[in-house]
């Protein structure tokens, strides 16, 4: 018989399969770090913006109408920018640490992971969209916490399992949120940009140092 | 007592046909082309180990198409499942008896 091997050895060669075979464990820790520095970039810019709108220099502009619908205009514009740009900066680190490990950017764990994300994320914008259209703006940043936490949970099946402790936390900030109503950004800093941070940190000293 | 060694199934004797029933049990299907991707073989060394494991009834082959490509996928029968199950027992064991 081919390849005998003693059964410590199978042991860890059947733990090996089962994990690269439906787990996809490149995410990479400086994902985690820059989508964090993204969102503490875009908290920032947005409280700039929304203070500007409600005492500083941007007050001719709301004399003349609308400014309400334009600093909706804006922080929409800088949400998408943040998305957009965290996804891509996550995607970077994640595609070159893959490249470093020999795991297949693109496979069957890739696609179930992007899946049970997506669709409670999905779900999510749908609900935060339709609070917004009805001015219903109290629960965004904790509607936003919730569904990305549940989102991350459902996740944490198909990849690295310790991002459910990212999941957890971003679920308690969300809860907490529900009823400290007007804090919602600093919230949303701290899910979105710390925990990040703290995980992706936490990620590269534990798997990639 | 009884030997563990005579437990242990000669067919999950290759690296290559364990990482297949591996993957398999934690996998409804896996393709032919991903297979080969997770086990980093080539594809007659893989498809012959396939075929062996067909034999022995512990996989599943469905042939389909993606288009016009041939896309050939995998799965993991009861009998298949029985017998990993018994053979991971039997590994189990023996590290047991060597402590």
């Amino acid at each position: 018989m081919q390849e005998q091997h003693n059964p410590l050895e199978a042991i860890q060669d059947i733990r090996r399969m089962m994990e690269r075979s439906s787990r996809f464990i490149s995410l990479s820790g400086w994902s985690g770090i820059s989508a964090g520095a993204c969102a503490l970039v875009a908290a920032y810019i947005t409280s700039q913006r929304i203070s500007c709108w409600s005492i500083g220099d941007c007050l001719f502009s709301r004399l003349t109408g609308n400014g309400a619908d334009a600093l909706k205009r804006e922080l929409f514009l800088i949400a998408g920018i943040t998305f957009v740009a965290a996804f891509c900066l996550a995607f970077v680190f994640t595609y070159l640490r893959s490249r470093k490990n020999g795991t297949p950017i693109w496979d069957p764990t890739v696609r179930r992971l992007m899946w049970s994300v997506m669709i409670p994320l999905l779900a999510g914008a749908f609900l935060l969209y339709r609070m917004i259209q009805l001015e219903q703006y109290e629960l965004v940043a904790p509607g936003c916490l919730l569904f990305y936490g549940i989102a991350l949970l459902n996740a944490s099946k198909y990849t690295l399992g310790e991002i459910r402790y990212l999941a957890l936390g971003q679920l308690i900030l969300g809860i907490f949120n529900l009823w400290w109503v007007g804090y919602g950004l600093y919230f949303w800093a701290l899910g979105f940009g710390v925990l990040h941070i703290l995980y992706g940190v936490w990620m590269w000293w534990k798997y990639e140092r | 007592m009884k030997n563990p060694i005579g437990q242990l199934n000669k067919v999950f004797d290759s690296r290559i046909r364990l990482g297949v029933m591996s993957s398999l049990m934690v996998n409804a299907e896996i393709s032919f082309n991903d297979l080969k991707q997770l086990l980093e073989v080539t594809d007659g060394n893989l498809a012959s180990h396939l075929v062996n494991l067909e034999e022995n009834g512990f996989i599943k082959v469905h042939k389909g198409f993606i288009g016009r490509k041939t896309n050939t996928t995998y799965s993991i029968t009861k009998a298949g499942e029985k017998a990993f199950r018994e053979h991971v027992e039997a590994l189990e064991q023996m590290i047991k008896g060597v402590r």
